[in-house]
């Protein structure tokens, strides 16, 4: 019952931005279309519907977003620098790399956030054992710890205080 | 020969860079309502998209397996928004980012419905 | 000066599209090409939606700017990823100079 509640505000919230001068028809019109969605589908949305509570679940994400945008920039000043070299320095390859995360959400958003990170790029999650298999453009160590070292740990370490 | 290769290669674009920034009213043809400053602007930054569209229709053509093509495919969705974008400042026409958002779902479903066609599975999984 | 701004942002998204889109001519495997087209046309498209959301300001074509920002952010990663398994199921081999393919190694 909560999740749908939830996800009738956000329904609602996204209805009345994408009709931004929202008058009283637009308003009448989102309540009824957003409250069908939540009553059929809202059970799907969350299982965990307590954690929306938490404050400093969304502080911990503001924060996620700004290290996230300065990595995403660095990402593509590095690509950029690739791409215009003459000689094409690239040594590329897929390695392994382990995650301790089991939500999906967080599993989803690390794989993003992986995907749009300097020279990696996820190719596929095996979420019973926990490896993320990365295809890396400049392989640096082929052993599984340290690539986890290098790539994953600084957005796990964010993701968990997210969402688990 | 790589070297010369990059040379003609550099020679080509910049060209055709600098068509495009100093006489873009030789290429691109646009009907415009000329009430903000940086117009002219804006036609070059279009001129600039239909060159990246450019490197997208030689990839789809070149490209030797099904999945380049289909990488092709995808950044011309994106690119598209971004003119659609900056096709709704130079008109002064707010309904082209609706476009834009429509093309951009289309895109996305297309893509996945693409590559699960490629890893030759059924649909309904 | 919101105008400068927003041109600014505008001319960086430009620059990484036309960067991103070479990359895509130049890399010799899908998965490189994928790299480079994924990163640097994400980013440009959402810095000229960012710019042209400055220009337009809090109108309804602005809002819808950003939710169109957003919405690339959240399902262009998720594409290439889609992308990149579907071609390796699909056989496609890696360049010849690739250093190691431990996804091969482990699903065989």
């Amino acid at each position: 019952m909560r999740s749908k509640i939830i996800l009738f505000v956000l329904g609602f919230l996204v209805w009345c931005l994408l009709s931004w001068p929202t008058d009283g028809q637009h308003v009448l019109v989102g309540i009824v279309v957003s409250g069908l969605v939540a009553y059929f589908t809202g059970d799907l949305f969350t299982r965990r519907p307590h954690l929306f509570k938490h404050v400093t679940r969304y502080l911990w994400f503001f924060y996620y977003l700004l290290v996230f945008g300065w990595e995403c920039f660095k990402a593509n000043i590095d690509v950029a620098i690739r791409v215009i070299h003459p000689y094409k320095p690239l040594n590329p390859g897929i390695i392994k790399a382990t995650t301790s995360l089991k939500n999906d959400i967080a599993l989803t958003f690390l794989a993003n956030s992986i995907t749009l990170t300097p020279g990696t790029l996820t190719v596929d999650v095996d979420k019973a054992g926990g490896f993320l298999y990365v295809h890396w453009i400049d392989v640096k160590t082929k052993d599984t710890e340290k690539a986890t070292k290098i790539i994953v740990e600084r957005f796990e370490k964010i993701l968990r205080k997210i969402f688990e | 020969m790589k070297i010369v290769r990059y040379g003609i290669g550099l020679i080509i674009i910049a060209s055709i860079l600098v068509m495009v920034l100093f006489f873009p009213d030789k290429i691109l043809k646009v009907f415009i309502a000329p009430e903000l400053s940086s117009v002219g602007l804006l036609k070059r930054g279009m001129g600039i998209l239909l060159l990246s569209a450019f490197f997208c229709l030689f990839r789809i053509l070149r490209g030797p397996t099904p999945s380049d093509r289909i990488v092709s495919i995808d950044m011309l969705g994106i690119l598209i928004i971004g003119v659609c974008a900056l096709l709704s400042i130079v008109t002064q026409r707010g309904w082209y980012i609706d476009i834009g958002i429509a093309w951009a779902l289309q895109s996305f479903i297309s893509t996945l419905a693409l590559s699960k066609f490629l890893e030759g599975r059924d649909f309904d999984e | 000066m919101r105008e400068l701004l927003s041109m600014v942002f505008i001319g960086i998204g430009l620059g990484f599209d036309l960067l991103g889109c070479l990359g895509l001519v130049r890399f010799p495997d899908v998965y490189n090409r994928l790299q480079a087209a994924t990163k640097c046309v994400t980013f440009g498209t959402c810095s000229i939606l960012f710019g042209t959301f400055l220009i337009l300001g809090f109108t309804s074509a602005g809002i819808k700017c950003l939710l169109a920002l957003v919405f690339i952010v959240l399902t262009s990663p998720t594409a290439s990823h889609a992308l990149a398994r579907a071609s390796h199921k699909a056989g496609v081999r890696l360049w010849e100079r690739s250093v190691c393919d431990e996804y091969s190694n482990s699903s065989k």
